[in-house]
């Protein structure tokens, strides 16, 4: 039964995988197309990377992308880790299940309704103590915050909850005061926790595309808005060889990503090999 | 501190002599839960001192009050004359050795072990000599740069060990410290834990759940059942002498009878039971025509194939129902004449020739035990 697999399973999974990946397959093949209508195959061409990288709007677009990720990554995990360690760390304290509750609330908030509320906010402040003056790079980055800080409070929350406290009371045991036992033990080891947190919101800036065009001002594209935009006005080229760019992109960093953990999690079991047999 | 050497060894019997830690009426709940009721405790330095019982009965919650992790409910306790109410974990003069080892698992064995001392801003010179020291004593010289995944069970148990040693607490509380060796690791461990104890001079507090272990490690042993404690003593103490039905069955095993009260002297007492009459040598104050409890040792009661030449009390009759080999022992389930069934154990007495036991299935058996066997249970 379970031994042979069976034609249908064999179909339904490539039919399954085709369904995935052959359209990103199109697209890198089109992005090389010398013809300038999409579905019309004029021959192979390295024109649209010329042309691309000639676009200052492109790299415009994908610079202030960039520098909105990095910053956003890094404040929302900062932040999200702060608002974990205070619901699991420290113990009862008033307002906590408010706090738990707002805390996770942008997880489930349509992001039209983020996006809105956010603009009104801007528009509000602008009037009142006139900052911020212009929308763009400041608004879409606190706006990203805002949402990614959510995301990244979960992920320490449920690898603090996992963790237990064993540690810190082994290290508080041993005379080490509370702020030395958060530097020590708890960061260190929440460490993996925290850079997951960094690249989930890093991706989700530069993924996002609602809350961002409802925040920016003009001039100020980022690359989803860019490609947006551009797509309006029909299938174009330039972007097929944009996003082969970043496929590329991706897929290298999950590649190099899954690479150094499988060597990791060799060189650990090696190591309890070793350890198991010199026992005996 | 340390007392004059001639009561060292046992330094409760001394009037005199100051406690090193005073738990004074400790309760500890949980919400509507008592894990730890109203407990009374003194310990000596320099005790190998067992918290023993099931699980669930309140040691870890007990021992974790000592070190701080825990407030108390009600109660009081001052170690080395100090009131520990106020004082948190960092600052108690206890070292804690968890049932889980608790291994940084980012640091080396070396950094783990040098942890303690460096919150004490040692100087670094310092640090390591007396972690080169401390691993020498655990016979982890080699380990130095090891982490914790690349040891065995038994090596993060003595890493574990020296991290909570190296500071030379005034007392060492070790929770569950060999459970998750296995039998033959833990009888050596045991054994082990017991020379460090002696050369290192340091009060142990031992939680554990195996009597066994108990019985070989303490000084002295307190029995827990349901967050009380049910007996305090020695372990010859605690097994020759239970006081109580729980502890006489918790601790080894006990024929345990019900019976009335005949004869209170001033030196002796005689019961009457389903064992017929039982006679002991060492008086406690009971009424005569109460109903009281008696325990018997398997091992003490002696088995015979002749009658006895005169009748007497601390006698009976029964027959071999069932036999259980243990190797250097034997287990002899007999049958009482009104079928009550008791466990007598007796050396191993094999006949050699035919291999069979000298007692056997179904033979008519006289029993006798001393009059010094049998003990009074309170409750
Ligand atoms: N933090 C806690 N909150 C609620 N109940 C607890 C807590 N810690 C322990 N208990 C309860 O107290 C009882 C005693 O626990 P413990 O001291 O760990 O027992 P053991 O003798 O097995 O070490 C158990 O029934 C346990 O469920
Ligand atoms: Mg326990």
């Amino acid at each position: 039964m379970y031994g042979r697999r069976s034609r249908f399973l064999t179909f339904m999974l490539g039919a399954g995988l085709a369904f995935l990946y052959v359209p990103m397959i199109m697209l890198v093949i089109y992005s090389f197309n010398y013809s300038k209508i999409v579905p019309v195959w004029g021959g192979w061409s390295l024109r649209w990377y010329e042309s691309l990288f000639k676009s200052e709007d492109v790299w415009n677009a994908v610079v202030l992308s960039l520098k909105i990720a990095v910053v956003n990554a890094t404040f929302a995990t900062l932040l999200g880790t702060l608002a974990g360690l205070a619901m699991v760390r420290f113990g009862k304290f008033r307002g906590r299940t408010l706090f738990g509750g707002m805390l996770v609330a942008p997880l489930v908030m349509p992001e039209v309704i983020t996006g809105l509320s956010l603009l009104v906010l801007f528009i509000t402040l602008k009037k009142l103590i006139g900052w911020p003056e212009d929308r763009g790079f400041t608004t879409i980055t606190i706006a990203h915050i805002t949402f990614s800080l959510a995301y990244v409070a979960v992920i320490i929350q449920s690898r603090l909850t996992g963790m237990g406290e064993t540690l810190e009371e082994a290290a508080l045991d041993l005379g080490a005061k509370p702020f030395r036992v958060l530097t020590d033990i708890t960061l260190p080891r929440l460490a993996p926790g925290m850079v997951a947190g960094w690249l989930l919101a890093f991706t989700l800036s530069l993924d996002d595309l609602v809350i961002a065009s409802f925040v920016t001002g003009p001039g100020a594209n980022t690359l989803p808005i860019l490609i947006f935009s551009r797509i309006r006005l029909g299938l174009r080229p330039d972007i097929n060889a944009l996003a082969t760019i970043i496929i590329l992109v991706v897929a290298t960093g999950v590649a190099i990503a899954a690479f150094i953990m499988y060597r990791q999690q060799k060189q650990f079991q090696r190591d309890m090999q070793i350890a198991f047999q010199e026992e005996k | 501190m340390t007392g004059d050497p001639a009561s060292s060894d046992t330094p409760w019997l001394d009037q005199g002599a100051e406690p090193l830690i005073k738990i004074r009426g400790v309760t500890k709940k949980f919400g509507d839960f008592t894990a730890v009721n109203n407990v009374d405790l003194d310990i000596f330095q320099g005790e190998l001192f067992c918290l023993l019982g099931g699980s669930g009965c309140g040691k870890s919650t007990l021992l974790r009050m000592l070190s701080g992790f825990e407030t108390t409910s009600t109660g009081t306790i001052s170690i080395d004359g100090i009131d520990m109410s106020n004082v948190p974990p960092y600052e108690r003069p206890t070292n804690m050795m968890f049932q889980s080892y608790a291994l940084f698992p980012h640091m080396t064995v070396e950094k783990n072990v040098a942890f303690g001392l460096k919150q004490d801003k040692i100087p670094a010179a310092q640090v390591a000599e007396r972690v080169d020291d401390i691993l020498k004593l655990v016979e982890l010289q080699d380990y130095h740069k090891r982490k914790p995944h690349q040891l065995s069970g038994g090596q993060k148990q003595r890493v574990a060990l020296a991290r909570a040693l190296v500071k030379q607490p005034k007392v060492l509380l070790l929770d569950e410290p060999l459970a998750a060796l296995d039998k033959k690791l833990r009888e050596q461990t045991q054994f082990e834990l017991m020379n460090i104890q002696e050369k290192v001079g340091i009060t142990f507090i031992v939680v554990t759940h195996d009597q066994e272990e108990a019985m070989t490690l303490s000084s002295r042993i307190a029995v827990m059942d349901e967050g009380e404690f049910v007996q305090i003593g020695t372990p010859t103490e605690i097994y020759e002498f239970p006081e109580t039905r729980f502890v006489a069955g918790f601790i080894g095993s006990a024929n345990m009878f019900e019976g009335r009260v005949v004869e209170d002297g001033p030196d002796h007492v005689r019961v009457m039971t389903d064992l017929g009459e039982i006679y002991i040598d060492h008086g406690q104050s009971v009424r005569e025509g109460n109903r009281v409890w008696v325990a018997i040792r398997p091992e003490k009661i002696h088995l015979s194939k002749e009658p006895p030449t005169e009748p007497g009390p601390n006698q009976a009759i029964g027959m071999v129902d069932d036999i259980g080999y243990l190797g250097n022992t034997s287990i002899y389930k007999i049958k009482l004449e009104n079928d009550r069934i008791i466990d007598v154990t007796a050396p191993n007495q094999i006949r050699p020739k035919t291999r069979t036991h000298r007692i056997t299935w179904e033979e008519k058996v006289y029993l006798h035990w001393d009059a010094s066997s049998a003990v009074l249970l309170n409750k």
